[in-house]
């Protein structure tokens, strides 16, 4: 719809220069860390918690907190999106590198589904999740990720949409073939680029 | 998924239209900070109760900010739509509502957008509202009474001053209101934050579908005092706005 302009409206957050090259089209500067979720924040207790790797692969994989938290860890400066238009910039998240965790496991398939304590799920493609683009997290700028924000561990993909970043993540299913998850299911892009505004089915 | 997907039950599937030119036809104070506008779109879609629209604006520099605002009207209102919009002091997009747009002026809007957080006529229903959370909300309470005022469907209402009640004159025998700072003057109903006893006020029992909506503390505390007593997860909707400050 090129050439509407807003009767009366002009610009009322400046972003600073180095930060504008930052925020995707449609997104704004957001300085806190808002909640996004569809039901009640789940209890997952990190005794009970265990992290799975299935499906289509050569030998699932499945760690215990204790085992998870031996694992190596990264701390990842990254910058995230919500498709709800917010962006936080120059955040940071602990956890251990999708690579690491896939290593060993022989992947059959392409596509994968992660799934939640508490129902939520979201497909990713193996390809955006490896070559040092995701991980599953338990730390956000150097505390232990608030349950709110999916603690005790969530996926991190920050290079899409945060709602492919799952929160009380449970586990990763590698598939031969790619399905719709939660989002995916009620009109939300398939893959969720920012860059390329992948906010919605039509998009 | 091994009973992982158990209860989320998708919404109607469908494709949001793009995006159009809306007139606004007409303006509604509320509150001293929430105004309710009422867009006439002309590819207009039918919602469910609980959707939102996006709203764009450009300047002229080509400046764009953008906004999603939910639905607080019935479905059955064909052609058009009402969004009821808090002004935010710092916000950019609802302040050029409240301060700038006028009747007769068109806005680009873009919906209904797919949601988990819409009413398909599950019954009983619970509605548990903090402040301009109640928009959603109202959308439900407004379709059943056109549609099912049989229904059992209660809203739960938590606002601050009785200066801060949207829809006041809407609220009828369906709504319970609590007020957490200050009551109207010879209030003798509800004050505080909403408890079990408020929620047992309501007088929707048993295995009901619940809204919960508003800002993120008030849906964290809503929503665990609804699991405490006795609530399934799986029925327990919830949609947030606004920073947590951290």
């Amino acid at each position: 719809m090129g050439g509407f302009i807003s009767r009366g409206f002009q610009r009322r957050r400046q972003v600073p220069e180095e930060l504008a090259d930052r925020i995707p089209p449609g997104q704004y500067l957001e300085q806190g860390f808002p909640v996004l979720t569809a039901g009640p924040t789940p209890n997952v207790d990190t005794g009970a918690w265990r992290f799975r790797i299935d499906g289509m692969v050569d030998r699932p994989q499945e760690w215990t907190w204790g085992e998870f938290n031996a694992l190596p860890q990264d701390t990842i400066p990254c910058d995230i999106h919500c498709v709800t238009k917010w962006s936080k910039l120059g955040t940071s998240f602990g956890g251990v590198s999708l690579d690491t965790l896939l290593d060993g496991v022989g992947t059959r398939g392409d596509h994968t589904m992660a799934m939640s304590y508490g129902g939520y799920t979201t497909n990713v493609a193996l390809a955006d999740l490896t070559g040092g683009k995701a991980w599953v997290v338990t730390e956000h700028e150097g505390d232990p990720l608030p349950r709110e924000h999916g603690g005790p561990a969530r996926l991190l993909v920050p290079h899409l949409y945060f709602w492919k970043s799952a929160k009380w993540v449970a586990g990763l299913r590698v598939m031969d073939h790619d399905e719709p998850g939660f989002w995916e299911s009620n009109g939300y892009h398939n893959r969720g680029d920012p860059w390329k505004e992948e906010r919605y089915w039509t998009d | 998924m091994d009973g992982l997907t158990e209860g989320l039950t998708p919404a109607v599937q469908r494709a949001p239209g793009g995006w159009q030119i809306a007139t606004v036809s007409s303006i509604r104070t509320e509150t001293p900070t929430v105004k309710s506008f009422r867009l006439d779109v002309p590819m207009w879609m039918q919602h469910l109760p609980g959707q939102h629209y996006d709203v764009r604006l450009t300047a002229p520099d080509g400046y764009r900010a953008q906004r999603s605002y939910s639905i607080a009207s019935s479905p059955l209102d064909e052609g058009s739509i009402e969004l009821t919009i808090d002004r935010l002091a710092d916000g950019e997009v609802s302040p050029y509502f409240h301060d700038v747009v006028v009747e007769g002026d068109q806005v680009e809007v873009r919906g209904p957008f797919a949601s988990y957080f819409v009413w398909h006529g599950e019954e009983p229903v619970l509605l548990v509202g903090g402040g301009s959370g109640v928009v959603p909300l109202m959308a439900m309470l407004r379709h059943r009474r056109r549609t099912m005022p049989d229904l059992p469907m209660r809203l739960v209402y938590s606002v601050r001053t009785a200066s801060d009640v949207i829809y006041a004159d809407e609220l009828g025998d369906d709504a319970v209101v609590t007020y957490t700072r200050e009551p109207p003057d010879g209030w003798g109903g509800h004050t505080g934050r909403i408890d079990a006893g408020l929620i047992e006020a309501a007088g929707i029992e048993g295995h009901a579908t619940a809204f919960v909506c508003g800002s993120n503390g008030f849906v964290e505390s809503a929503g665990a005092l609804l699991l405490g007593i006795g609530f399934a997860p799986e029925r327990v909707r919830t949609e947030r706005f606004g920073p947590t400050g951290f």
